[in-house]
């Protein structure tokens, strides 16, 4: 693998801002997404959802619904094949094939109001909807837990008998699936030696991902055994894969394509409708496509998950912290995979802390399996530690960003959890904010504060695949393994296009279905832009290889002698011609391919900050965001303004986060706002111009020093806003959604 | 089982007739009928206007408006905006200012964008902001969907 940088002189589309790749068809309507797939002879096919939190099914009778006219299958758990109890890497999180199976098509529990019972095709999607209807389902209804810790106590609520916790050696049924346990030097002795000590406990909701395009997935299952999916999916693979495991279907036999994704943010990975789709297929040998609906988002897929977060933490006056201690409760929903494991990694990431210790507990409660969502329990994590950071520092009198900055790491830093610290930019960063204009100016008004808050996310590297082929008129046809969620198709091209020394709009750039191309892990972790171009790079290098063998041969001088620069071949012995790019195509036989299959398991994680400004109305306990700035290190922008987009748009989901959204239950576990006028988004009207500052400090080794940008942005606004509040108002929010009743809970008056 | 109606209807300046059960909604009609994929769906009760289209010139919620009741009126979606070889300007603007992510609410905004510019040519961040509050998109954050509306709003201007 070649691990050099890619020569600055090389960078021609690298760190500009060409016309993404598929805007045309995006502003025009003509991308196709998973909801706009349309077969001939297609059927409708719809899930039928429990009603109940936590209930035992008795028997499903689908006779009524099947004898209905229109009506074609009705499918089950029991079409399903046993699934192996396996779990393996998916992505950012881990998954159970066993509980994978179950949670797309439940078994003998249902364990969330929403949760998979059955699914049917029918002709139209109106008696699709009302042949549900016609499905008879008898249900023991259980009393549900729906609390992270009274889920982690109860010894009568327990949702899988089976299940011990892992890291435990407790061998009783529990609904806590796993504790993570880091210690590093001695916390006790660190608390010790603290002159001040703050311990608060967080709260924060479920939050949902939101993607605007619903899941949808139209499967054919062919005569000849040939399964075909087209999926709204991040990892054509990961579908593949899971559908794979969840049929007991060969991989070869399946094919996923990959549709334009609307939306995803860690939700789209794992399978929700693809397999009730393909065994509807195969049941009525027509294609069948399955989009939920908005309720079905809410109520079924992955939600990141609720948490309650304890923190302690201790300084000398000084300024300087002693001890840190964590206790991360997330939930899980209905089956094992919080994101506990990377929040635990997150919590304290951005600083040098000698003494700490963390726990985390992966706990079930009676609500939808928790997907991954942008830096997976990051946000979290720092809503508790840079509020608990910013109250130790004006404990000390001390200014809350030379606070940070007395205590950041910096490369090398021993974490909590034993790692080290590669190259990371926490301390310029901080440098950033302290010199912004934004930091500096005075506050305007009454009610108005000023909140601050850094993030560290670890990122990803993983696999991804690029073949390039070489057409005869010099351009040529990139196709890539990566699902492209917001521009990797044009980031990729860039890349390559550099290396290649032609201009990006030689450079067709596509992602292509799993029949087509070697193995890509997810397009999640923001990974794509970073390892996918990787695999890009290899695979130019790999072209111009080829191409210089193809010279070298046609001038009869040895390789060695070939140089390429500008676009143009040329050798230094005994041969004065000169041979450009698109006139050696020219002459080839059309078939040079260039192949970049990249495993990257050295990548580097990013940090970022955000500055804003909040003026709270103490009448309705209203937060207005008056003004914002995020700061981060990309590492190299590969598409400036790719990456302010992803910034921005990080910021307003934290936003989101921090003022509005939520899941809010009853006492039985039915959701109240399962709907996108009760569950509140933020809207372009909430929200101000964010500025977006990236800094550039290399990863030495990504060719051209990139690093992931897409999630780090949602991090840190939420503690941010909530720092802004405590400025603004003298109190502060240990809760999320910082709703008005709640803030005017805070200031002494109760809402009715 | 309903009895359908028969419906005549201008959908992108071209004059349609179709059958259609009365209690499907135009974004059906648009997208099922019609194949007018452009115009999305993304929650089917009137909160994400990812179905924006104009209806007689007014900006609607497709989803909100039932397939019966366009019969005699004019029905614009995103795909009757553009020439065959050219961007309408507000696609332009929202190419040029990376006024989109994933894409899949771009369609509703291009619309809602041309409601707003065609009643107003030049509108403040603030009144833009005011008029795009009905279309929810969760990927940019809406700064580069602003300066897109702006960088519209000069193009058609300079148009005039």
């Amino acid at each position: 693998m070649n691990n050099s940088m890619v020569s600055m002189d090389k960078h021609r589309s690298v760190g500009t801002r060409p016309e993404r790749i598929d805007a045309k068809e995006k502003v025009t309507g003509s991308a196709l997404f998973g909801t706009d797939i349309m077969m001939p002879g297609m059927l409708h096919g719809r899930i039928l959802r429990s009603p109940h939190a936590h209930a035992r099914i008795i028997s499903i009778n689908t006779a009524n619904a099947e004898s209905m006219s229109g009506v074609f299958a009705v499918v089950t758990a029991n079409d399903l094949p046993e699934a192996d109890d396996m779990k393996e890497k998916l992505g950012e999180s881990t998954i159970n094939y066993k509980f994978l199976r179950d949670n797309n098509l439940a078994s003998d529990k249902v364990l969330y109001v929403g949760h998979a019972v059955a699914a049917l095709a029918a002709e139209t999607p109106d008696i699709a909807e009302n042949a549900l209807e016609l499905i008879e389902v008898e249900y023991e209804i259980l009393d549900p837990v729906l609390d992270v810790r009274e889920s982690m106590s109860t010894e009568l609520k327990i949702l899988h008998e089976q299940l011990r916790t892992l890291g435990s050696t407790n061998d009783k049924s529990t609904n806590v699936a796993q504790h993570i346990h880091h210690v590093k030097g001695d916390p006790s002795l660190g608390f010790d030696e603290a002159d001040v000590i703050i311990e608060r406990e967080f709260i924060t909701a479920p939050v949902h991902q939101s993607y605007l395009e619903p899941h949808a997935a139209t499967a054919t299952w062919g005569k000849d055994g040939n399964l075909t999916i087209y999926a709204s999916t991040q990892g054509a693979f990961v579908t593949r894969r899971q559908v794979s495991q969840l049929l007991q279907y060969p991989m070869s036999k399946i094919k996923v394509i990959p549709t334009e994704v609307g939306g995803a943010f860690g939700g789209k990975n794992p399978t929700y409708v693809e397999v009730p789709a393909s065994l509807l297929s195969y049941k009525t040998a027509k294609p069948v496509r399955v989009v939920m609906s908005r309720e079905e988002v809410i109520l079924g897929t992955g939600p990141g998950s609720g948490t309650s977060i304890k923190v302690k933490m201790g300084a000398k006056k000084s300024g300087k912290i002693t001890a840190a201690q964590a206790e991360l409760c997330y939930e899980a929903g209905a089956y094992p995979g919080s994101p506990v494991d990377p929040g635990s990694m997150a919590i304290f990431a951005a600083y040098d802390i000698p003494n700490g210790q963390i726990d985390g507990y992966d706990v079930l409660v009676n609500k939808p399996r928790v997907a991954a969502y942008r830096a997976p329990g990051a946000p979290q994590a720092a809503f508790a530690c840079e509020q608990v950071i910013d109250e130790l520092a004006s404990s000390i009198a001390m200014d809350g960003i030379e606070f940070r900055m007395m205590n950041a790491a910096s490369e090398g830093t021993e974490r909590i959890n034993g790692k080290l610290h590669k190259s990371i930019a926490i301390k310029e960063i901080l440098g950033i904010i302290d010199d912004h204009p934004h930091y500096n100016e005075p506050i305007q008004g009454p009610y108005q504060g000023r909140g601050v808050a850094i993030g560290f996310w670890d990122n990803w590297g993983a696999r991804s695949s690029v073949d390039i082929n070489v057409n005869s008129d010099g351009t040529v046809n990139l196709i890539s393994g990566s699902v492209d969620l917001t521009g990797s198709r044009t980031t990729v091209a860039m890349q390559a296009a550099d290396v290649l020394e032609i201009p990006l709009e030689k450079v067709k750039s596509s992602m292509v279905d799993t029949d087509s191309i070697s193995y890509a892990d997810t397009s999640a972790g923001s990974r794509t832009t970073m390892a996918t171009g990787k695999a890009a790079v290899e695979a130019a290098y790999d072209v111009i290889g080829k191409l210089k063998l193809e010279i070298a041969s046609l001038w009869n001088v040895s390789i060695d002698s070939i140089r390429y620069a500008n676009g143009v071949f040329s050798s230094n012995k005994g041969k004065d011609t000169n041979m450009t790019f698109q006139e050696l195509a020219g002459k080839l036989s059309g078939q040079v391919t260039g192949h970049g299959n990249v495993n990257v398991e050295d990548w580097a994680g990013a940090g970022g900050g955000t500055i804003v400004d909040v003026e709270v109305d103490p009448d309705t306990g209203q937060i207005k965001i008056l003004k914002c700035t995020v700061i981060q290190n990309a590492g190299k922008a590969i598409h400036p303004g790719q990456v302010e987009g992803q910034m921005q748009g990080g910021v307003v989901q934290g936003i989101g986060w921090a003022l509005y959204e939520g899941y809010e239950y009853d006492k039985n576990g039915k959701v109240l706002n399962a709907n996108l006028l009760d569950y509140k988004l933020p809207t372009a009207l909430d929200v101000p111009n964010i500025d977006a500052v990236i800094i550039e400090k290399p990863f030495p080794s990504n060719p051209y020093g990139a690093r992931g940008v897409g999630e780090t942005p949602i991090i840190s606004p939420a503690p941010a806003i909530a720092n802004a509040v405590q400025k603004a108002l003298g109190v502060r929010l240990h809760r999320l959604p910082m709703t008005p009743s709640r803030i005017l809970e805070e200031i002494g008056i109760t809402s009715e | 089982m309903s009895s359908k109606l028969v419906v005549n209807s201008n959908i992108n300046g071209q004059d349609v007739e179709f059958l259609i059960e009365p209690q499907q909604s135009l974004l059906e009609i648009l997208r099922d009928a019609f194949g007018l994929t452009g115009t999305k769906e993304g929650c089917n009760d009137g909160n994400c206007g990812a179905c924006s289209v104009l209806f007689d010139n007014r900006l609607v919620n497709a989803c909100l408006v039932l397939g019966v009741e366009i019969e005699g009126r004019k029905v614009v979606t995103v795909e009757g905006l553009a020439n065959i070889n050219e961007l309408h300007p507000v696609q332009e603007a929202f190419v040029v200012e990376d006024g989109l992510q994933c894409g899949y609410c771009t369609p509703g905004f291009i619309v809602s964008t041309k409601a707003l510019l065609d009643q107003n040519p030049d509108p403040s961040d603030d009144e833009i902001r005011f008029w795009l509050a009905g279309n929810l998109c969760r990927c940019t954050g809406y700064d580069k969907i602003v300066k897109a509306v702006r960088h519209a709003a000069r193009l058609m201007n300079e148009a005039r």
